[in-house]
C-alpha cells in the first residue's frame, strides 16, 4: 500500500451507503466521499494544478474533510485552514505557502478575498461535483510516490513565525496501521471527534474511517461547553471511540456531569497533550468500569502520536499515567546533553527514529536542520530522527515518564530545574485541580499558576516541605481556570505575558 | 446584577452585557470563559451550578444568569 486513498477506494465500493463523516446535521456517505473527492481532484487537475499546497480554507464540516481528499486526488497536498484562525496567523502561513489556489466555502470566502494572495479561489460546493477525469486521476497516481507530501500543518513556531509541517503518505500509513492495532478500531467504532481539522490530532479519526469503513461524528464546539449536551450527544449518535485533549474530558468530569448523565455507548478513550490530573481522571474510569484508557503522546513532526500507554493499574494521589512505549515501527531514544543514551530512570531528550518522523519544515531549511538531525548514535550512513525537546525517563517499569518541555529548564541560583518537577509536586497537593509554572527572565523568578480550591498560604507552607529551597515559586497566583491553546496545551506563553505584562502595567 | 455584570465583564470585557442576548448563540464566550464564570459564581454568590443547569440557555444573558443564581439560592 502506496497512498492513503487506497483505504478509501477498498471501503467505498463495499460500503456505500455507509455514513463515514458527520456533523449533527449532515451525514456524508462512502460513496458520496469517493465521487465528491474524485470530482475536486480532477477539478484541481484539470486547472493545471498540481504536486504544490492547496489551502483548504473552511468552517469545521464533513466537507472539509472530503475536500482534503479531493486535494490528495490531484497529487497536491493539502493545508488546513480553519475560519476562525486569526487573519495575522493566516498571513503568515500564506507568506510561507505562497499558494496558487485556495479552496472555500460560502462562510470563508469573503475573508479568502480580503487575503490578497494573487491566487485563485475555488469554492469547494461548486467543484466537488466535477465529472471524475478517469484518465487524469489514472496517470496521477502512477506518478505518485509513498514519500509525496499529503498535508501540511502548521504549529507555532518559538519565534512567533509558524512551522509548516509536511507529512507523506508513508508516514501517514504506519502511524494508522500501528494506532488501529493499539486503540483496536474496527468496523463498528464510532468516533466522536473533539480536535480541529487543521491539526495533525484529527488523523486519527480520518483515515482509520476510511480504512476500516467506521464512523466519525465531528461534534459542533459549543458543546464542549456544555457536559451534559456533550454527553447526550455521544449517547444520541452512539460514539463509543473519543481521541481528546485531557481539558475537554476533565470539563465533563469536574462539573459532576456523570451524577446526571453517563456516556453509555463510550468505550475507548484517548487522551493526550497534557498531564491527566489523577483525581478527574479516576472519575472518569469510575463512571466508564468497562471502557480503556489510553494515553497517548507525539509531535506533530513525527505524524501524529507516537508513544501509548493503555491503562492496566490503579492510579492514585501523586502517580504520574506514563506515556508508555512507541508504537510499532517507531524507536524513542532518550538522548542525553553529550548524546549518549540515558540509561533508566534518568531524564533524556525524547527522540523519534522511524518511518514516522516526517519530512521536515516547508521552506525553513534552518529549523528543519536543528530538530531533523543525524542520529548521533549511527556514523555509518544518513539516518534522520527528530528531536523533540520533550524530556522523559523509564521509570522502573521500562515505561517512558514525560518530565516537560527541555526549554523548562531553567537555570536558577547555579541549580538547573525543571519548571515540570515543581509542577508535579503541586499537583499532588489536595485540591489542586492544575498548575503551570513559569519563569520571569529579567527578573529571575518563579512563577506558578494554579487552579483549585486552596489558598495560596497554604499551598507555600505545604510546598516549602516538599521542594528543595531553590525550586519553591516566587510568585504564586490563583486563577479560576487556565489558558490553553488551540491543540489544547498549556497556553505557558500566554501565562508568562500575563505576568510580565501585568507587571509592566501596574 | 450589577456583581454580575462586573464579574462577567472582568472575565470578559467588551461585552454590552446589559442587552446582549446571544452570548452562546454568537460565540461571544467560549469554554474558557464559561469555566471561569461557574468557578467565579459559585464562590461570589455561594451556590453550586449543577451539571444539568451548564446549559446555553443559562449562559445566552446576563439576565438568564441572574435568574439561575435567584434560583439555586432559594433552593
Amino acid at each position: 500500500m502506496n497512498n492513503v486513498l487506497e483505504y478509501m477506494e477498498q471501503t467505498a465500493p463495499r460500503l456505500p451507503d455507509k455514513v463515514a463523516f458527520a456533523n449533527e446535521n449532515t451525514e456524508l456517505t462512502f460513496g458520496t466521499v469517493y465521487r465528491r473527492a474524485r470530482g475536486t481532484g480532477s477539478a484541481l487537475a484539470q486547472r493545471g494544478y498540481y504536486r504544490e499546497p492547496v489551502v483548504v480554507y473552511m468552517h469545521k464540516h464533513p466537507d472539509m474533510v472530503n475536500a482534503f481528499f479531493g486535494v490528495v486526488y490531484a497529487g497536491c497536498y493539502y493545508v488546513p485552514i480553519d475560519e476562525e484562525m486569526p487573519a495575522h496567523r493566516i498571513g503568515l502561513i500564506f507568506n510561507t505557502l505562497n499558494p496558487r489556489v485556495v479552496i472555500c466555502d460560502a462562510k470563508t470566502r469573503e475573508n479568502a478575498e480580503k487575503l490578497n494572495f494573487g491566487g485563485e479561489i475555488l469554492m469547494y460546493s461548486e467543484i466537488c461535483e466535477t465529472p471524475e477525469d478517469t484518465e487524469a486521476l489514472r496517470k496521477i497516481r502512477k506518478a505518485a510516490l509513498d514519500v509525496d507530501p499529503i498535508y501540511i500543518v502548521f504549529t507555532s513556531g518559538s519565534t512567533g513565525v509558524p512551522k509548516g509541517v509536511v507529512a507523506c503518505h508513508r508516514s501517514v500509513i504506519d502511524y494508522i496501521e500501528t494506532l488501529s492495532e493499539a486503540l483496536e478500531f474496527n468496523e463498528n467504532t464510532v468516533y466522536g471527534n473533539q480536535t480541529p481539522l487543521y491539526f495533525d490530532a484529527c488523523l486519527k479519526e480520518l483515515y482509520p474511517t476510511l480504512k476500516f469503513g467506521a464512523t466519525t461524528y465531528l461534534i459542533p464546539k459549543q458543546l464542549f461547553m456544555f457536559p451534559v449536551k456533550l454527553v447526550e450527544f455521544l449517547n444520541e449518535k452512539r460514539i463509543n471511540t473519543i481521541c481528546w485533549v485531557v481539558s475537554a474530558l476533565t470539563m465533563i468530569s469536574a462539573f459532576g456531569t456523570f451524577d446526571t448523565v453517563k456516556p453509555e455507548y463510550l468505550r475507548t478513550v484517548a487522551f493526550g497533550s497534557e498531564v491527566f490530573p489523577i483525581k478527574q481522571f479516576n472519575l472518569w474510569r469510575q463512571a466508564l468500569p468497562e471502557a480503556t484508557f489510553t494515553n497517548l503522546y507525539g509531535p506533530t513532526e513525527a505524524t501524529g502520536m507516537c508513544c501509548f500507554y493503555r491503562v492496566d493499574r490503579e492510579f492514585g494521589p501523586g502517580d504520574v499515567i506514563p506515556i508508555g512505549g512507541p508504537f510499532r515501527n517507531t524507536e524513542i531514544l532518550l538522548l542525553r546533553e553529550d548524546n549518549t543514551l540515558a540509561p533508566d530512570g534518568e531524564p533524556g531528550e525524547i527522540c523519534v527514529r522511524g518511518t514516522s518522523v516526517t519530512l521536515g519544515y516547508y521552506r525553513n531549511p534552518e529549523k528543519t536542520a536543528e530538530a531533523f538531525v543525524q542520529n548521533p548514535l549511527n556514523t555509518a550512513y544518513p539516518e534522520i530522527i527528530y528531536r523533540t525537546g520533550d524530556l522523559a525517563r523509564r521509570n522502573s517499569r521500562g515505561e517512558l515518564e514525560f518530565i516537560s518541555r527541555k526549554d523548562y529548564q531553567i537555570k536558577h541560583m547555579g541549580h538547573r530545574i525543571e519548571l515540570g518537577e515543581i509542577e508535579a509536586v503541586v499537583n499532588l497537593e489536595d485540591d489542586i485541580r492544575i498548575s503551570c509554572c513559569v519563569f520571569d527572565d529579567a527578573n529571575r523568578k518563579i512563577v506558578l499558576y494554579y487552579v483549585g480550591d486552596t489558598d495560596k498560604n497554604s499551598l507555600a507552607a505545604a510546598l516549602r516541605s516538599k521542594l528543595p529551597r531553590y525550586m519553591l515559586p516566587h510568585v504564586i497566583i490563583k486563577l479560576d481556570a487556565l489558558p490553553f491553546t488551540p491543540n489544547g496545551k498549556l497556553d505557558r506563553k500566554l501565562l508568562k505575558e500575563m505576568y510580565t505584562g501585568g507587571k509592566a502595567n501596574g | 446584577m450589577d456583581e454580575l455584570l462586573q464579574i462577567l465583564d472582568e472575565i470578559h470585557g467588551g461585552v454590552d452585557y446589559e442587552n446582549c442576548t446571544t452570548l452562546i448563540d454568537d460565540g461571544i464566550l467560549d469554554s474558557f470563559d464559561i469555566i471561569s464564570i461557574i468557578t467565579e459564581v459559585s464562590s461570589a454568590f455561594d451556590v453550586q451550578i449543577p451539571a444539568n443547569e451548564i446549559v446555553p440557555d443559562n449562559f445566552n444573558s446576563a439576565a438568564a444568569l441572574w435568574k439561575l443564581i435567584e434560583r439555586l439560592e432559594d433552593e
